[in-house]
């Protein structure tokens, strides 16, 4: 029984980690219709960013948050600004174009930090572990889990009680009625992306004590983040978390019975079969169009 | 009739490669000379500078760069310099096969160092063989390989393991947990492990692989927790090592209870995962950075001065540095106009050299080389403290887990 509980608590672990980078990616994704391919690159960023907070500014993970943020953030408003507004509704370039621009942030990091792995420092208060249902978790892997959470929340508050949030939507419903209501849409999409990126950022700065930190390490991310939000369905931001958790759980568990090879292809596979029979995911917001 | 010009060129060329297949003498011959031309020797370094090894294998190139710089500056081999031809294989199989062919035939090196993955190696391997040409290959490895086309100067599994797998069931118990990541290497590494487990009395509690590049520890750490083995043999290579280690100790378990035993845990992968994760896990190789020998001392001072001061030396990188010194003394034995790749594969067999590790031999009858088994114990300051030493350089024996086999000068035999 213990070991069924331990099971589901490291489900809900692996699937928090795939929630905070893949949220992000539900942003920009779900709401702007932009396949980012560099949202592996900005997960890489941020997780760059607390290395160079932690080593050089001497600032622990938990007090470098808020400047990832906003750092990366201000990268993805460059890139939405400068390459992809001028590629309004070309949606194949921009699937180049960002890839592009995550080559490019690859090979500059390489170039500027060198092509060593790196780490980041455990926050001291966190390295330890906690009591839950009487078994022993990293105090860390808690702290992940509570945050993925609130960023999910802050996310749907943005997203469904701002006025941000609200020209968003409208948009997303029809751009040129949005625009003739005098809604800027070009500040809006300007805003999301930038919050998408910062959100990436953060996850990697999060995951980055766990996990290494090298100049190539977004590729992997960015193929669960498009995981997860493809089984979830685009646009619904309560279909990214269920299916974090859903993955989380599946991958945890068949990795356990079996290992960790076999529940990549099996989880792949299931994915796969699924789209084939319901393309637009498990969940799908109801949008009046 | 008249002759146009594209026919008479076109049976100029038919009647030159005529020549050429009827009287390859003439070629090769031209081929030699051609290799100390000048007063420079040609040789290839072939380590990834781009793409996912790139972390590990740039090192491996300062190593070689060095040796061959120092080689050079003392006055090159025999007057002659070395001038290394350096490409970068990106990390790609198939782009160090492409570039292994342009080192042979386009620069016509008579030897290249290069590779870190078997991968790399396996792709290689038939350039190396088809040109005849010669393959320096630094890496630590699975063994079970016997080409005369490379040389070998890492450890095979006898090497790592011999002494290794009974100190630690000695020390820690017999319940052994087996991981690495999925692909040749640490499934013959454990095949190795397996037989020195029964031989000792040992007991594989589970055997398991991950992906490459895997980065999601949990469950493997869940297993660790339900299986309580008293040693977890690791051969988890790249940044999964990392990833491992630093979720091994997130997770509040205990090296001194626990610890990770590993065969490839070096001071490259300490750096990339902080000595405290590292620190109370063991390791097994030839060389740790604080080996205490002039010999080593002057590489580390060297490899520092030449390459910044925050740089780590490591099992590899001993042997790329070794290796440059080996060749350095099989083609000083031979006359300018033998300067050959099979010829310098006969001069260097039995070479010795006083390597940073030890006294090292290139063994003539494998290729492979003997070395100095060390076993180490990481500490949070990111170096290794070692606690014991082989008494005696041992002997290479890359078929050790497979009694019915051997490689011998006339290639692989077949015991009955």
């Amino acid at each position: 029984m213990d070991q069924f509980i331990e099971q589901i608590i490291t489900g809900l672990s692996i699937g928090s980690i795939l929630l905070l980078v893949a949220l992000g990616l539900s942003i920009i994704y779900g709401s702007m219709g932009i396949i980012n391919l560099a949202h592996g690159e900005f997960v890489m960023l941020g997780a760059y960013a607390a290395w160079v907070f932690h080593s050089y500014l001497g600032l622990g993970l938990l007090a470098s948050l808020v400047p990832i943020f906003l750092v990366v953030a201000a990268f993805g408003w460059v890139i939405e600004r400068y390459v992809l507004s001028l590629l309004n509704n070309r949606p194949l370039d921009t699937i180049l174009a960002t890839w592009g621009v995550g080559i490019m942030l690859q090979q500059a990091v390489r170039l500027m930090v060198g092509s060593e792995l790196r780490y980041v420092q455990l926050p001291p208060a966190l390295s330890g572990s906690m009591d839950v249902f009487g078994l022993s978790v990293s105090s860390y892997r808690v702290f992940l889990f509570v945050v993925s959470l609130a960023l999910f929340a802050a996310t749907w508050l943005l997203m469904n009680r701002t006025t941000v949030g609200m020209k968003l939507r409208a948009i997303i419903q029809d751009r040129s009625v949005a625009a003739s209501f005098g809604v800027n849409a070009k500040r809006v999409y300007a805003l999301t992306f930038a919050y998408g990126a910062g959100l990436a950022g953060l996850a990697g700065a999060l995951v980055s004590p766990l996990k290494s930190v090298s100049p190539d390490m977004g590729t992997g991310y960015v193929v669960d983040a498009f995981m997860v939000v493809v089984l979830g369905g685009v646009q619904s931001l309560a279909g990214t978390v269920a299916s974090a958790f859903i993955l989380g759980e599946l991958s945890g568990g068949i990795a356990f019975l079996q290992n960790d090879t076999v529940a990549k292809a099996l989880v792949l596979l299931a994915i796969v079969v699924l789209i084939r029979f319901r393309p637009e995911g498990l969940f799908t917001a109801r949008v009046r169009a | 009739m008249s002759i146009s010009r594209r026919r008479l060129l076109r049976n100029t060329a038919a009647f030159g490669a005529l020549a050429g297949a009827g009287f390859p003498h003439i070629w090769i011959k031209n081929a030699d000379l051609a290799h100390a031309a000048g007063g420079e020797i040609k040789v290839g370094v072939l380590f990834s500078l781009t793409g996912t090894t790139a972390i590990i294998e740039e090192s491996l190139n300062k190593a070689t760069l060095l040796a061959i710089e120092e080689i050079n500056a003392a006055g090159g081999i025999k007057g002659s310099k070395i001038v290394p031809v350096v490409e970068d294989p990106a990390s790609d199989p198939a782009t160090f096969s492409e570039k292994a062919r342009k080192l042979v035939v386009g620069d016509k090196c008579v030897s290249v160092f290069g590779s870190y993955t078997s991968a790399s190696r396996k792709a290689v391997l038939p350039v190396f063989e088809r040109q005849n040409n010669l393959y320096w290959y630094p890496t630590l490895y699975e063994g079970r390989e016997c080409s005369k086309n490379v040389i070998y100067t890492g450890a095979v599994p006898n090497q790592q393991q011999d002494e290794f797998v009974p100190w630690l069931i000695k020390k820690f118990g017999k319940k052994f947990y087996l991981i690495g990541s999925n692909y040749i290497y640490p499934k013959e590494e454990n095949n190795y492990c397996k037989k020195l487990l029964e031989k000792y009395g040992g007991e594989v509690v589970a055997e398991e692989y991950v992906p490459l590049g895997h980065s999601e520890f949990s469950s493997v750490i869940n297993k660790i927790r339900s299986t309580q083995p008293n040693v977890i043999f690791s051969t988890v290579v790249g940044d999964s090592v990392v990833a491992l280690h630093r979720q091994y100790r997130a997770a509040g378990l205990d090296p001194e209870k626990m610890p990770m035993a590993s065969l490839t845990t070096s001071e490259n992968e300490v750096a990339a995962m902080g000595g405290e994760a590292a620190a109370g896990h063991f390791t097994s190789a030839p060389y740790f950075m604080v080996h205490k020998s002039p010999e080593n001392q002057k590489f580390v001072e060297a490899y520092k001065k030449r390459w910044g001061a925050d740089k780590v030396t490591h099992f590899v990188s001993e042997a790329c540095y070794f290796q440059a010194y080996l060749f350095k003394q099989a083609v000083e034995k031979l006359a300018t106009s033998d300067l050959t790749p099979p010829n310098i594969r006969d001069a260097v067999k039995g070479q010795e050299t006083i390597a940073p590790q030890g006294k090292v031999r290139l063994e003539p009858e494998n290729l492979h080389t003997w070395l100095w088994p060390k076993i180490a114990q990481a500490k949070s300051n990111g170096q290794f403290e070692i606690l014991v030493e082989a008494k005696e350089w041992l002997k290479p024996v890359p078929y050790a887990a497979y009694p019915g086999q051997s490689c011998t000068e006339k290639g692989l035999v077949e015991k009955s």
